[in-house]
């Protein structure tokens, strides 16, 4: 099976020349839902933003068996669907439907298609009651869906999540759980949330200090680098990390 | 912040919400130019605009009260030069002063209480607004509570921390520029975020318009009888 | 400082009306040329700065505080066009959204705020900031508040809107001053965002500094003769706008017109009343001019 993401050798710097990404290699499946682990400045929000181009680094990106250059990038830009951590700044037109529809009249598509795909894209996450609304006036978890709905209009082939969970309460968190759950594309979900990974996920990687040092069953990742949000080590949780929603 | 009633307002049903944004724009600048080239003294053209506009809000299905209220506004300004008028002898103008600017207030609110921002800034491009000014305010249109709540924060947070008195005041400068520097560069990399998630979407460089305006026969019969209307009051 | 409706004559709202579209037009123009689309939501964001930056107190002295407007600030970080586009747009929306500000006077709120003001804002730093840098922001922004009030002040008495001596030169007191606090939060604000991130902050090139400053002088020289000539008639403004027929309507003059306070009237302040604006006006046409006759120099 060729995957779906090829990722080879990536190096990347930062402007002061500190090195963010260091020899990373990856690969993703069609329809595999991979977790990305890691301590803050690892290089996890790196790495997802060179799948897209949109930080360019050195090293051999293919996605859907695209190579990733510059003549390419809207093509891979279709296929990979990006969720960002901070809502208000991905819904930036003046109501939801237009946002929705932004992404497909880039696709070239003529308004009416656009406004039938953002239709189909906010019913699929249960926003079709917001059409007409300002994103102003969402809540964080409206918006959430509504940043999801925006990329789903795309029909990507790959979704990637960047701290999803960010500002979400509990019931927000699950409602996106489920919703994650029934989409069938491949996904990347960065975050330190490891019971919401473990609810999509079966594989996660760890990055440290810009090297990807682990992939594996996310079991095994959260033990190995003791990766939850307790206090307490893990032995002593009454809970294991093997529960699930 | 008072502007939320406003766009709440805007986002009401009526006969005046439906109307194309273009027909209310040129019918309110019909209406302004009137009432600005009306005599001060033309107590009876005044009285018919004051009809028009109560016309006006309850067609609009806006409070009528509400309305009012928030066109006071103007006053302060209008009051004080209105009085330095009436103690230089000109009583005319002095009244003149106070009741037209306070009807264009009134006119403005009518507009703008039946036509949400990026509906009438669609109306101003297809009147001929460069896209750059329009593009450039929907964008502070849409960022303008956010930033706003950010900045209401800093001051929050400042206050905590400030002391009394005027030993420090320099401080209390001091910290609202850096309360400022930091809300500048949060903003500016809000912005990178905007522009990234617009290139994750693959915009290509160029905004494409969504829903084009729809001029009809009923907005057309709205500008041309407004429009007649006020002429005909004005030159009796 | 906004103008509401029904105020200016309408041979000044009109006539403002023409000059600030084409002034915005050639700023657009400008703009086009420097940036494409992909610069708008940064332009919008710090539009939304400004206008939320607006309304945070400066406290300046026993009771009171300052605010900022803001021209001078976005010209130093964001360039000249795009500080007058944002400054248009702020206005506009003050304007429709909010009601401060005529709909008709848009024009004329646009021209002192958005156009000369900004331009005043810009000039002082793109001549001498790369020299000495605070000096210049605080001129420029002192010299933007001090403009747009003026001008605003100079259009109300053109239309023969009444105002005592006593109360013109009292606005006259507030603008100094609000221009001096413009002054210092702009220069302490630019401090703070340089020590933030240095590349927030334009550096003015040194290539055209000669001429310039060449011309930044001769527009300041013509100011300052143009003030001594506007100056030698008394309520020099208000009596131009009758002569040309300006004014609205034919003031009466009753026994009350005429307010004089004896330490308040002394000749020099007013003469300064009608100089002022007309020194504002005279600069603000030269540092067009000199920017025109600069940018093809160095064509």
């Amino acid at each position: 099976m060729t995957p779906i993401i090829e990722v080879r050798d990536l190096h990347f710097q930062y402007a002061d020349g500190a090195k963010a990404l260091d020899g990373v290699s990856f690969t993703l499946n069609a329809g595999e839902s991979v977790a990305l682990f890691g301590a803050n400045g690892s290089g996890k929000t790196t790495f997802v933003l060179q799948l897209n181009g949109i930080l360019r680094g050195q090293g051999n990106i293919t996605v859907c068996g695209l190579p990733l250059t510059k003549d390419n990038l809207a093509a891979v830009r279709s296929k990979i669907g990006m969720v960002f951590q901070d809502s208000d700044e991905q819904l930036f037109m003046p109501t939801v439907l237009e946002d929705v529809a932004f992404g497909p009249l880039n696709q070239g598509l003529q308004p009416e298609e656009a406004t039938e795909r953002a239709r189909s894209a906010l019913e699929q996450v249960g926003m079709e009651n917001a059409l007409a609304r300002a994103p102003y006036h969402l809540s964080a978890g409206e918006k959430r869906k509504v940043a999801l709905a925006g990329v789903l209009a795309m029909q990507p082939e790959i979704l990637v999540l960047d701290e999803p969970t960010t500002f979400l309460d509990p019931p927000a968190q699950r409602n996106l759980l489920h919703l994650l759950r029934e989409l069938p594309q491949a996904k990347i979900i960065v975050t330190h949330n490891a019971m919401f990974a473990a609810g999509i996920a079966q594989r996660a990687v760890f990055f440290e200090r810009g090297k990807l040092v682990a992939d594996g069953l996310l079991e095994d990742i959260v033990q190995r680098f003791d990766w939850t949000y307790s206090a307490l080590p893990l032995s002593d949780l009454r809970y294991s990390a093997q529960r699930r929603f | 912040m008072h502007h939320v009633l406003v766009d709440q307002w805007s986002q009401g049903a009526s006969p005046m919400h439906a109307r194309d944004p273009r027909a209310k724009v040129v019918a309110l600048v019909a209406f302004l130019v009137v009432l600005a080239t009306t005599a001060p003294d033309a107590f009876a053209t005044l009285a018919i605009d004051a009809a028009l506009l109560a016309a006006g809000i309850l067609i609009a299905r806006l409070p009528l009260s509400g309305v009012l209220l928030r066109a006071m506004g103007v006053l302060p300004f209008s009051l004080t030069f209105g009085l330095m008028s009436w103690m230089a002898g000109d009583r005319v103008r002095a009244l003149g002063l106070v009741e037209k600017s306070y009807l264009s207030t009134v006119a403005v609110l009518l507009l703008i209480g039946t036509t949400p921002l990026p509906r009438l800034l669609s109306g101003l491009a297809a009147l001929g607004t460069p896209r750059l000014l329009v593009l450039l305010a929907q964008f502070l249109y849409r960022y303008l509570f956010v930033i706003s709540e950010q900045a209401q924060h800093l001051r929050l947070a400042a206050l905590c921390r400030q002391g009394a008195g005027t030993k420090h005041r320099r401080s209390r400068f001091r910290a609202a520029a850096g309360a400022l520097s930091v809300l500048f560069a949060r903003s500016y990399y809000r912005a990178e975020g905007i522009h990234r998630a617009m290139l994750a979407r693959a915009f290509a460089g160029r905004f494409a318009p969504l829903k084009p305006l729809r001029f009809r026969a009923s907005d057309a019969v709205f500008a041309l009888a407004t429009i007649s209307f006020f002429i005909l009051v004005r030159v009796e | 400082m906004h103008i509401p409706d029904n105020f200016l004559s309408t041979p000044v709202w009109a006539a403002l009306d023409v000059v600030a579209v084409s002034a915005v037009g050639l700023m657009v123009k400008r703009a086009r040329r420097e940036l494409d689309d992909s610069r708008i939501p940064l332009l919008g964001v710090m539009g939304a700065f400004v206008f939320a930056a607006q309304m945070i107190n400066f406290p300046v002295g026993v009771g009171t505080s300052g605010h900022l407007v803001g021209g001078a600030l976005l010209a130093c970080t964001l360039g000249l066009a795009p500080a007058a586009l944002i400054m248009t747009v702020i206005i506009a929306i003050q304007a429709f959204v909010f009601q401060d500000g005529g709909v008709l006077a848009l024009g004329a709120n646009v021209f002192n705020m958005a156009i000369a003001g900004v331009l005043a804002g810009y000039w002082p730093y793109r001549i001498w900031g790369a020299g000495r840098r605070r000096p210049a922001i605080f001129a420029g922004a002192v010299l933007s508040v001090m403009v747009s009030a003026s001008l605003a002040l100079g259009e109300l008495l053109i239309s023969g809107i009444k105002m005592p001596r006593p109360l013109i030169l009292v606005s006259l007191a507030l603008f100094a001053i609000s221009a001096l606090i413009e002054g210092a939060i702009t220069v302490s604000v630019i401090q703070a965002i340089d020590k933030l991130n240095p590349s927030f902050v334009r550096r003015p090139d040194r290539a055209n500094a000669p001429v310039l400053v060449t011309l930044g002088a001769v527009a300041l020289i013509l100011g300052m003769v143009g003030f001594l000539l506007a100056s030698t008639t008394p309520d020099g403004i208000e009596r131009l706008g009758l002569k040309l027929g300006l004014h609205s309507t034919v003031s009466f003059h009753a026994p009350l017109a005429d307010y004089t306070v004896p330490l308040l009237d002394s000749a020099w302040l007013r003469r300064a009343t009608g100089g002022l604006a007309g020194l504002v006006l005279i600069y603000a046409i030269c540092a067009a001019a000199g920017r025109l006759i600069g940018r093809q120099r160095s064509a």
